[in-house]
């Protein structure tokens, strides 16, 4: 927990949430690589290698494609230093937990023997858990470009590629909206309740506070929804919904989901 | 229990999404039966809330923290359909925006955490809560053993997908290629985490929610409370129907007063002869059309037989005791709307006593 309690660590998540999305439509609108394909190529193609990263069974192949991916980054004005602290760190700390056991569990060729002989190290047991964490790594990196370049809207109309249902579509599309307002309003309830705080709360406290603060923004949510379906109603919604696409495919474009799918196509041959 | 990319065979990827695009279609399409423009900003709305809700630090015993997934209130204010579309958007937007969990493994946590998860609670939270009023304090203990269930109902089948994959998917040496732990390793190591801690928040923060909503906004939990007790039932209806009773007893006297407006139409409605008026009128038909033959003077035998069957108290809507034809319509409705008054009265007793011993 946080020092300050949970109040303070709650706040500290929200206002980090808020800083990545603010970080990501930032480097989405620079230009680069990635940011000057067609979102529907961005998608497809981003998919495509993750697709390859799972398919791949040879770390060297994975250590290829990651290679890859760290390209794709640097051309598309992602920063390495941003990718090794909100990407690979963060999923070492996560994967490297899960996999370090199986380095001594996975049965196999004993490459060394601790307390006497029970407690062994298998060549199986490293390969396994450096292909988990190369291959998480790898897989997170590429999806983490496609989150990193692509505004949220252009996410959503590239989705219509995949025939999404267009109710769908719209839902995601007010959600993201509707996230961030109330980010805001429980960020200012938290504050406020902070504010008024002397001390450490103790656990049942807490907790009921917790419970009451989510309560009154459901409330608030819900009363939110009643207004904007009122607001949708007076603008003569009547449930049909209309998306404009204004993307147009551009030889580049073809290109580039060309490139994407030979690599990710050849990475999965060749790592088979 | 967010799934990220590299943990499942592409294979297992394809059958759970194949399993949630199933969860999906239905909950849509039941959810398109009711008003669109009604559901699409409550589910988003709803969606937004779980997405924040599960950013929540819930203090728990022991001087940890643990977050919340939302699932049990969506399930229990929206029912199972509005939650899994909730829950599923959030994840979609936690995946495809924040990249917290995968694009590949997104229909694992949707059919992990929306679709089994909302059901399970769903269902226990009825099935715990069933025939009890709104503000029972067993509602708040059904949410949070709903909630408790369905974090673990969700976090075991996460078990299970990462247990089977060394099994399936090994190459020929027999290393594991995905999550590298077998069922007996794997489903206990996650479901430490949320039969404690996890299973907790989900239960504290269910339950807190619906203790605040029997305070603050009870209809909320109506939609999906099931059959409700006789008397809560009655008082929920009791509001609507004291309102609109004065306006209905104004609306019946207004309507008795105005009857003798009927003795202003001149002549006999058709087909509504008796005997004695039919004859007449076939005389004067007779006048008229002298071509046919079948037609008599009298009125059929049928008729004058069935005529004599049912004789009204009232007939023409005059009591033979009172002379102004005015009056007697009055006093006819006001005898037809006692009658049907007390035929209702004693519907309402019948049925209500047939509720006491169902009951007993």
């Amino acid at each position: 927990m946080a020092r300050g309690g949970f109040l303070a660590s709650t706040m500290i998540g929200f206002t980090r949430a808020l800083a990545r999305a603010m970080a990501s439509e930032q480097i989405a609108r620079q230009a680069g690589l990635l940011q000057s394909l067609d979102p529907r190529v961005r998608v497809i193609g981003l998919f495509t290698m993750v697709l390859a990263v799972m398919l791949s069974r040879r770390i060297a192949v994975i250590g290829a494609l990651f290679v890859v991916a760290v390209i794709i980054a640097i051309l598309s004005r992602v920063g390495v230093l941003m990718l090794v602290k909100r990407v690979w760190l963060v999923v070492l700390g996560f994967t490297g937990v899960i996999a370090f056991p199986a380095i001594f569990l996975t049965p196999g060729d004993t490459v060394a023997a601790f307390a006497g002989g029970p407690v062994r190290i298998t060549v199986q047991g490293v390969q396994t858990a450096t292909l988990l964490i190369a291959r998480v790594e790898t897989a997170v990196t590429f999806t983490s470009l496609l989150v990193l370049c692509t505004p949220w809207t252009h996410v959503l109309k590239a989705l219509r590629a995949f025939r999404l249902p267009q109710e769908a579509i719209m839902m995601l599309a007010m959600t993201h909206r509707y996230i961030f307002l109330l980010v805001e309003t429980a960020g200012q309830m938290f504050e406020s309740r902070q504010s008024r705080t002397v001390g450490l709360l103790k656990g049942a406290e807490g907790r009921r506070i917790t419970a009451r603060s989510a309560g009154v923004l459901l409330s608030k949510s819900i009363e939110l929804g009643n207004e904007v379906y009122l607001a949708m109603q007076s603008r003569g919604f009547r449930g049909e919904i209309r998306i404009l696409s204004d993307f147009h495919m551009r030889s580049w474009d073809y290109l580039g989901l060309a490139a994407f799918l030979f690599a990710g196509c050849l990475s999965a041959w060749i790592g088979r | 229990m967010h799934i990220p990319d590299g943990y499942l065979s592409p294979s297992t990827c394809a059958v759970l999404y194949a399993a949630a695009i199933a969860g999906w279609y239905s909950a849509l399409k039941r959810l398109k039966r009711m008003l669109l423009s009604r559901v699409v900003p409550l589910i988003s709305v709803f969606a937004a809330f779980s997405f924040v809700v599960m950013m929540f630090n819930l203090p728990l015993p022991g001087g940890t923290t643990g977050h919340a997934l939302g699932v049990t209130i969506s399930a229990i204010v929206l029912g199972p359909s509005g939650a899994i579309l909730a829950i599923s958007i959030a994840l979609a937007i936690q995946a495809l925006f924040f990249g917290d969990g995968g694009i590949s493994t997104l229909g694992a946590n949707c059919f992990n955490m929306a679709v089994v998860a909302s059901l399970v609670a769903y269902a226990s939270y009825r099935l715990i809560a069933a025939g009890v009023g709104i503000a029972s304090r067993r509602r708040v203990v059904a949410a949070a053993i709903a909630g408790y269930l369905a974090v673990n109902a969700a976090a075991l089948l996460a078990a299970i997908e990462f247990g089977i994959q060394p099994a399936l998917f090994h190459d020929a040496r027999g290393m594991p290629l995905y999550a590298p732990y077998p069922l007996s390793i794997a489903v206990p190591a996650m479901m430490i985490g949320h039969l404690t801690l996890a299973g907790a928040a989900e239960a504290a923060i269910s339950a807190g929610l619906v203790a605040y909503l029997q305070a603050a906004d009870p209809a909320l939990l109506r939609s999906t409370a099931g059959v409700l007790p006789a008397t809560e039932a009655a008082s929920a209806i009791a509001p609507a129907a004291t309102n609109s009773l004065p306006r209905l007893w104004i609306a019946v006297a207004l309507l008795m007063v105005l009857t003798p407006l009927g003795i202003l139409a001149a002549g006999k409605a058709w087909g509504e002869w008796s005997p004695s008026e039919l004859a007449m009128r076939k005389s004067a038909g007779q006048a008229a059309s002298v071509a046919s033959n079948s037609v008599t003077s009298s009125a059929p035998v049928g008729l004058q037989r069935l005529a004599k069957l049912w004789t009204a108290p009232f007939p023409a809507y005059a009591p033979t005791f009172v002379k102004s034809a005015r009056f007697g319509y009055f006093l006819s409705a006001m005898f037809a709307v006692g009658i049907l008054l007390l035929v209702s009265l004693v519907a309402q007793l019948w049925v209500q006593r047939r509720r006491e011993v169902g009951h007993s």
